[in-house]
């Protein structure tokens, strides 16, 4: 098979990554690239940050200018959704009954936001954040002196806080869990993003459930269990993102386990498929344990892992993974999975907006929570990947060089 | 349209018109030009854009400031015309503006 047929079916960061890698090193086959969105390409994150801002526009957002496909020789097929994999038939079923024809197919299918499910969910005026079209449907309700109820106090829910307030709403932000960002990092960290949202003028509940949506046919309140209620213009829902595509690989006989199952090679159980981003978990050979990562850099990393087994060049798959966050004039970046840490050292004072949480595990480096501290992110990640030891007493010693800790 | 030139370290050329507005480093991506990638999209975060400006620009561009300088730290063989290509936001001075991508990120 000289020329194999290649699909990709879900048109994220991680297929844009995966054309350019397979292009870049000579994959001459034919690509159709399969998007449920009418757009080509994108970038997310920015889609909570400067985006929502409005301080960049689409042409910033888009990844790639138009001619690249072309060049590149991609058939775009956008507004469509896979509805069936024919393995036996190697056929790839369209929403809109055409079936497309494969040899290889990569599942880059992505995620897709949790919904609400509390008696009022369905009322209008009420948001989730996860593409383009719905910035665009949030945008028209962020002017100042409105009242926003976020619920979910993630990264996602804590982004649009900080960009609402800055743009001059007042917000509230709901929040199940008993302190924000509960999910990824150390109570320290918690306390310190509380302290600065509280400071912006954020009111933040945590520890308390909503209950229901109230309204009529449009959302006016938030109620929670312990019986508050609180007024609201609009709302946006940030509560979490789900595997997509399962469905349609479940469907397919394909494995999967919190995700698209995929090995280091990002083959699924049929090794003709590939399944590469949000959609996937995959055995993480740092950590031990399979995992499923929500993340740009996931994305980017696995296409380039699935193009060089596409081309014939087999490399496993073992980064370290990261993410970043931007609030107010901060950012925080973070480095590894923290998950299991039994010691959090903090460098540096966090009254000073700049330090970091380093988590260990049985002494092992695991996790770099760092904010406004760019070195202690770089170096954290460099030494997760090496399994690093550092001495806790030293790193809690903002005067020694961390070069020298952790080398 | 500013023109802005990328060099690899092989000295291949491709010459992109970047519209006003965006970052060189965005001009490259969007172009698919090899050599910067960029994985943060622009948020400082990565180091991996990193370029060399051309030393006839570099009064127009500026050195790193802030963030950046820390980022660039951990770039691989930093020059003084080093600079992350996620921060140059190109400007109509910056027509005909060089820069040279690194090895490491080949």
């Amino acid at each position: 098979m000289k020329r194999p047929r290649l699909i990709i079916v879900g048109a994220g960061q991680a297929a844009a990554q995966l054309i350019a890698s397979l292009r870049a090193d000579g994959f001459e086959g034919p690509v159709t690239l399969v998007g449920e969105e009418a757009y080509p390409p994108y970038q997310r994150p920015p889609l909570s940050k400067a985006f929502l801002k409005g301080e960049i526009g689409l042409d910033r957002v888009i990844l790639k200018a138009d001619s690249f496909y072309e060049e590149a020789g991609v058939e775009l097929r956008l507004g469509r959704r896979a509805v069936a994999i024919d393995r036996d038939r190697r056929m790839l079923r369209l929403d809109s009954g055409e079936r497309l024809g494969f040899d290889r197919l990569v599942l880059a299918t992505g995620s897709r936001v949790r919904r609400l499910s509390c008696p009022g969910h369905d009322l209008s005026n009420i948001f989730y954040l996860r593409g383009i079209d719905d910035v665009e449907a949030i945008r028209p309700h962020l002017v100042a002196g409105a009242r926003l109820a976020v619920i979910g106090a993630g990264y996602i829910g804590l982004e649009v806080a900080a960009v609402a307030r800055g743009l001059g709403l007042e917000v509230t932000v709901l929040e199940a869990a008993p302190r924000v960002m509960m999910r990824v990092t150390a109570p320290q960290m918690s306390s310190f993003f509380e302290a600065v949202h509280r400071e912006a003028g954020v009111r933040i509940a945590c520890g308390t459930m909503v209950e229901a949506i109230e309204g009529a046919g449009r959302a006016e309140a938030v109620r929670l269990a312990d019986g508050r209620r609180v007024e609201a213009d609009v709302i946006i829902v940030g509560i979490g993102i789900v595997p997509a595509g399962v469905a349609l690989a479940e469907a397919a006989g394909l494995a999967c386990d919190n995700g698209i199952a995929v090995d280091a090679l990002t083959r699924t159980s049929d090794p003709r498929i590939l399944a590469i981003g949000d959609c996937t978990s995959h055995p993480s050979l740092l950590y031990g344990h399979r995992v499923r990562l929500e993340s740009v850099q996931n994305a980017i990393g696995q296409a380039k892992t699935a193009a060089a087994h596409l081309l014939g060049r087999d490399q496993p798959y073992d980064e370290v993974p990261w993410f970043w966050s931007d609030q107010y004039a901060l950012k925080l970046q973070i480095a590894g999975l923290n998950a299991g840490y039994d010691r959090v050292v903090l460098r540096g004072d966090p009254a000073t907006r700049a330090f970091a949480a380093f988590y260990l595990s049985g002494g092992v480096l695991i996790a770099v929570d760092a904010v406004n501290r760019p070195p202690d992110y770089m170096l954290g990640r460099k030494a997760i990947g090496e399994r690093a030891r550092p001495d806790p007493e030293r790193l809690a010693d903002p005067d020694i060089p961390l070069k020298d800790i952790l080398s | 349209m500013p023109k802005i030139t990328y060099i690899d370290h092989a000295g291949k050329e491709r010459t992109i018109e970047v519209p006003v507005g965006l970052t060189v480093m965005e001009g490259a991506v969007k172009n698919n030009v090899p050599g910067i990638d960029a994985d943060c999209g622009g948020a400082c975060a990565c180091a991996t854009c990193h370029v060399y400006v051309d030393e006839r620009f570099m009064d127009k561009v500026g050195k790193a400031e802030g963030m950046e300088t820390s980022m660039l730290d951990f770039a691989e063989d930093v020059a003084p015309n080093s600079r992350l290509s996620c921060q140059i936001r190109v400007t109509p001075e910056l027509d005909g503006l060089v820069v040279r991508t690194p090895k490491s990120q080949h």
